[in-house]
């Protein structure tokens, strides 16, 4: 593969430069992670945590989707299946204590040993369901 | 401050999904299908919120504390577990199936439609069911 930067590539680059900071005030200024799973976990029980940071957390996490739109998205499957999707990613983030921000990027960069290989497990499981899935067959 | 902080944070994170279109699912999924075109995009994002983080994190993890001076403790970085095995193996097989993990389904919850509400409201199922397992393990 020839490695040009395309202007798609520089984008995604430029986003991971962001996510990174994201992650680093946080950790940073508050001594806490970017796992997005737990946040999402404890708000939703109404645990939001001293002065309720991980409420101020995920207002901002979706305020820059909300003012500037999503772009052009499409979801993969219809409603059953991103039901039973859902169900899977919600049980196994909190089983494993992390998902693809508190193992994939938090974790990484903490040079984790655990999150390293919940990275590589995970992003083994869905390359293995994709190739399932579109090109029909078991390896 | 905790909360302003957290606030800027939550704002550059999400910024950093938008940017990348993370939330695409289809974008995501192309990354996956490493046996398709593959789009190695998502690999840059990861690469480079790591590249940033890495430093914040190392201070941290020598100093036992954050820039204000409260004590910080990291995650254990070493315990290898059937569950986190376990875990992570069932969270990649819905990410598959999807292409949708959880910073990303928040953004997408903005678009309004249904299959995003369906595909939150489904996660935070799973979270109970996987807390009430543990409440179940715990009693034994």
């Amino acid at each position: 593969m020839s490695l040009s930067m395309t202007p798609d590539l520089w984008r995604s680059l430029g986003g991971g430069l962001l996510i990174g900071a994201g992650a680093a005030v946080l950790l940073l200024v508050d001594g806490r992670i970017a796992g997005i799973s737990g946040i999402l976990e404890n708000a939703a029980r109404g645990a939001f945590g001293a002065l309720r940071w991980r409420l101020a957390f995920l207002v901002g996490l979706v305020a820059p989707a909300a003012v500037y739109g999503l772009g052009a998205i499409r979801f993969a499957e219809g409603l059953p299946v991103l039901a039973i999707a859902g169900l899977l990613v919600g049980f196994g983030t909190r089983m494993a204590s992390g998902c693809t921000s508190g193992h994939g990027v938090c974790g990484l960069a903490n040079a984790s040993l655990r999150s390293l290989l919940a990275t590589l497990t995970f992003m083994s499981a869905a390359a293995l369901v994709v190739f399932i899935v579109r090109h029909g067959a078991v390896p | 401050m905790t909360f302003l902080a957290a606030l800027c944070a939550g704002l550059l994170f999400g910024a950093g999904l938008l940017m990348s279109r993370m939330c695409d699912p289809e974008r995501v999924l192309a990354f996956l299908d490493i046996a398709g075109p593959w789009n190695p995009a998502l690999a840059f994002t990861m690469g480079g919120a790591v590249l940033v983080a890495a430093p914040a994190f190392y201070f941290v993890r020598k100093r036992g504390a954050d820039l204000r001076g409260s004590p910080t403790t990291l995650p254990d970085r070493f315990k290898i577990t059937p569950r986190l095995i376990g875990g992570s193996a069932i969270f990649g097989v819905g990410w598959g199936l999807s292409g949708i993990c959880p910073g990303p389904s928040l953004l997408l919850l903005t678009g309004g439609s249904v299959s995003a509400v369906v595909f939150v409201a489904a996660i935070l199922a799973g979270f109970f069911a996987s807390s009430r397992i543990d409440a179940a393990g715990n009693r034994r």
